[in-house]
């Protein structure tokens, strides 16, 4: 009896110790999201998160800060001396964080580096790199680009000594020929070091002690989780485990809201979502009851974007974190004005009254291709838009995949899709990359409306989007995007949806400050002593 | 026995070259690997040449092929999604796993046959009864709703433990262990119970059958009629008959404990081979999922192998008829 008493003794003690509080921390900002930056190299890929998580440990030549203007980091003036050449001052007395010293080798090493890596897209409007002295570099085009400095932000610079000395000199390739170092180890100038990295798991920031500016912020140690189900996401939040969560679905919302000490942030996503109909082939290649292809038809489409109520989705779908969108681009980006960006409002009867003069009055069948894993309650808003259109006789099935498959189906070269929900992020904040992207004629040659997934085909919008490419005049080609986009508005090729929110859940006391691009700036976050 | 010997193990080849051809082949039609690989404005130049170096315009059994043979060189291929080895990718990872499973294992142990046993020794007992109820909802329940459960209760409400993670880890060699640390062994419970939700319901449901039949067979009879306690004739006699089959089937579970944590893993966030799994499907990261199902295959085959070869030595019966 003694010893079994003892043991129960013991197993109380033990219960107790294992369940000892955590000890206090001092600026420690621990946050946990549902995705992994896939790697730490700055070239390898161009993916929002990683450039999300990489902005605390390597600095871009410019940036944008909080009011999305185009800032000073690494660079600390530049200009356009001719009309391909844009000359950048580089910002003396910057360290990297193993103590070495920043200049123009670096920048011409990262832009050699970067150009053979997974986000040379970035620069693909760049043809060469010169370094005039230790502190000055020019960039040469291919074209006139007045918007270069938009285009860069997301290209970070590299030690090239620690590249060298680590067999990084090439970027991460998904054949592996070249060693992967840099993608599990990072050396650049930003606010933070990375101290300790377990892919898919976790990663450690602590302040980088060399920096060369001071944080706004307090946070000198942060610790980012990863956690993919929700759930349990939500669940760390509330016992106090983590600071903030990225990625609240909208249902815990209110949850987290009605919790003490807890409260969301949430502030417009730049991805807007939108559906786009095949216009270009002349039956529909998933559908039926009907002869031809009625996307053809302006009334058809007209008739879709009255039929499909925006402000329903966003409600009862959405719960609020969404802003319905007249274009198929956000609010914020350069081209987008007030008024082409209001919500389209629905009107049944003037649909019906579309549908019968187009000659569609008994409807048709055709499938929409959807995804169900690539952003805040997409397969709801799928299932949604196809009873909206069912009143007007359009029969839909959602074909709902994961990204993987659905990009299959939809992506180039077959574009095997007659009607697609897609989603759209301009990292520049300039309409043209949507212009040139996913609206131009399809050309596989130059690439241009590569993912113009519906074929949409337009000369005056072919023609103003190579005009903008041009223009360097600020007005006038704001005055074109504006003419062009107004011209896509009008053709209802892109029937817009939504603009997505990001949601975190935050502990009060805690600042945050969220970015339309998605990333976590932590230098700029302030947590209670 | 040699004979027998070479047999199973020529068949646990065979199996396994057969499961990983599967595996490739589900692989191979799983999604487009070049979604993620690429920049969303990337050219159709640029895909065609990210085809070309990933092989992908092989025909499906050359790449099969090549496939196998990296495999037999200790070559497991890159992830389409980190671009690291696979290799390393998996052995960092099987820690936390196998430490997940065998806590598990250990909930089973100390939870699982003490209620066994009573439930079969006592089967019209109040507390057997209420334990039988109970269990059925270890088997109804899936368990990520367990898990779910669980966290809400013991990590929401009453913060006893973490909703997530593996606490801190201790490197010792290639292996990181969480168990020699407190944050990592307060981590590692509910999981392991949630893990251990099904085995324990299995073993006492087991264990309480075997009982009630070795209780009625012929030779306890007899050790009642000598007159024996009933404490002796459960302890010495019963328990031997009865615990045997449930050991071994506790051992081949083991293969299933390793195998099913993805879905205890997803929930709890637990870094083991299960998320990377989970994450890698998200991604359509092909190779490594390919990697992990062949590893998961091979892990069952082992463990039923052994399990086989050691059958004979157990019980000589096997031996005679085998020879």
């Amino acid at each position: 009896m003694q010893s079994k008493r003892s043991l129960f003794l013991a197993g109380a003690a033990l219960t107790c110790f294992l369940v000892a509080a955590p000890a206090s921390r001092a600026a420690e900002f621990d946050f946990a999201g549902p995705l992994d930056a896939y790697t730490l190299d700055p070239h390898a890929i161009s993916n929002t998160l990683v450039f999300a998580i990489l902005r605390n440990v390597y600095e871009p030549l410019v940036a944008r800060g909080k009011d999305l203007s185009i800032e000073p980091v690494l660079a600390t003036k530049w200009k356009q001396v001719d009309d391909k050449t844009w000359e950048f001052d580089l910002r003396k007395d910057v360290k990297f964080s193993n103590g070495n010293a920043f200049n123009a080798d670096d920048v011409v090493f990262s832009f050699d580096r970067a150009k053979k890596g997974g986000m040379s897209s970035h620069l693909a409007d760049i043809d060469s790199i010169e370094k005039v002295d230790d502190y000055t570099v020019r960039l040469k085009t291919h074209e006139i680009d007045p918007i270069l400095p938009n285009q860069i932000v997301n290209w970070f610079m590299m030690d090239s000594d620690w590249a060298k000395e680590h067999g990084a000199v090439e970027p991460g390739q998904a054949d592996n020929s070249t060693e992967g170092y840099a993608n599990q180890h990072a050396m650049g100038t930003g606010p933070y070091v990375i101290s300790q990295r377990d892919p898919g798991v976790k990663t450690v920031f602590s302040a980088n002690k060399t920096w060369w500016n001071t944080i706004d912020g307090n946070v000198d140690k942060a610790i980012f989780y990863v956690i993919p189900n929700p759930s349990t996401r939500v669940s760390a939040l509330i016992s106090g485990e983590v600071d903030m969560i990225d990625g609240v679905p909208p249902q815990d919302a209110s949850r987290i809201e009605k919790a003490d000490g807890l409260h969301i942030a949430s502030t417009p996503d730049l991805r807007t979502v939108y559906l786009q109909p095949d216009v270009a082939r002349d039956t529909l290649v998933y559908g039926g009851g009907v002869k031809g292809n009625p996307f053809k038809n302006p009334k058809v489409r007209e008739a879709m974007k009255l039929a499909i109520d925006t402000g329903a989705i966003q409600k009862r779908i959405m719960r609020g974190y969404s802003t319905p969108v007249g274009l198929p681009i956000a609010n914020e980006v350069n081209g987008s004005t007030a008024q082409l960006d209001a919500p389209n409002k629905p009107d049944l009867d003037k649909a019906k009254a579309l549908m019968k003069e187009a000659g569609y009055a008994d409807g048709f069948d055709v499938t929409l291709d959807c995804t169900n894993d690539r952003f805040i309650n997409d397969q709801a808003t799928c299932l949604a838009i196809g009873s909206f259109l069912s009143r007007i006789d359009i029969r839909v099935t959602p074909r709902i995949q994961t990204t993987a498959r659905w990009a299959q189906q939809i992506n180039p070269p077959g574009y095997d899709t007659s009607f697609a929900m897609l989603s759209y992020s301009p990292y520049t904040y300039d309409a043209h990359q949507f212009l040139s992207g996913l609206a131009k004629t399809r050309d596989p040659k130059t690439g241009a409306g590569v993912f113009n997934i519906g074929g949409y085909s337009n000369k005056e919008v072919d023609r103003l989007t190579d005009e903008i490419g041009a223009e360097t005049d600020t007005k006038k080609r704001t005055e074109l995007l504006h003419k062009a986009l107004g011209i896509l508005k009008k053709s209802n090729a892109y029937i817009p949806i939504h603009q997505l929110q990001i949601l975190w859940g935050v502990r009060d006391g805690v600042n945050v400050v969220q970015l339309a691009d998605l990333s976590y700036p932590l230098a700029w976050f302030k947590v209670p002593e | 026995m040699i004979a027998h010997t070479t047999e199973r193990i020529l068949q646990t080849v065979l199996v396994l070259l057969a499961i990983s051809f599967i595996a490739f082949l589900l692989v191979a039609t799983l999604g487009d690997p070049l979604t993620s690989l690429l920049p969303p404005d990337a050219s159709i130049a640029d895909r065609q040449d990210l085809i070309m170096r990933l092989g992908l315009d092989e025909p499906l059994l050359t790449r099969f092929l090549h496939f196998l043979n990296g495999m037999l060189h200790g070559d497991f291929g890159i992830s389409y999604r980190t671009q690291d080895d696979i290799g390393p990718m998996i052995a960092t990872r099987l820690p936390a796993t196998i430490e997940l499973a065998f806590a598990s294992l250990l909930v089973t142990l100390f939870v699982g046959v003490p209620l066994g046993i009573l439930c079969g020794v006592r089967p019209n007992g109040i507390i057997s009864r209420g334990v039988m109820l109970v269990s059925i909802a270890g088997i109804t329940l899936p368990n990520f709703v367990v898990g779910v459960l669980l966290i809400a209760i013991f990590s929401v409400h009453l913060g006893w433990f973490p909703s997530f993670g593996r606490g801190d880890t201790v490197q010792i060699g290639g292996w990181t262990t969480g168990l020699l640390t407190l944050s990592g062994w307060r981590a590692i419970i509910l999981p392991a119970i949630t893990l251990a939700a099904f085995q324990v319901t299995f073993v006492i449901r087991m264990l309480r059958t075997q009982l009630l039949e070795v209780g009625q067979s012929e030779h306890i009879r007899f050790a009642r009629a000598r007159g024996l306690s009933e404490r002796r004739i459960w302890s010495t006699y019963a328990m031997r008959n009865a615990l045997l089959p449930t050991i071994t089937m506790l051992a081949l579970q083991l293969g299933n404990v390793i195998a099913f944590s993805v879905v205890t893993e997803g929930v709890f966030a637990w870094p083991g081979i299960g998320s990377l799994f989970l994450q890698s499907i998200q991604a359509a990261d092909v190779p490594v999922i390919a990697i992990y199902l062949i590893f998961v295959g091979a892990i069952f085959m082992i463990i039923n192998l052994v399990v086989e070869l050691i059958y004979p030595l157990v019980d000589p019966r096997l031996k005679r008829s085998g020879a």
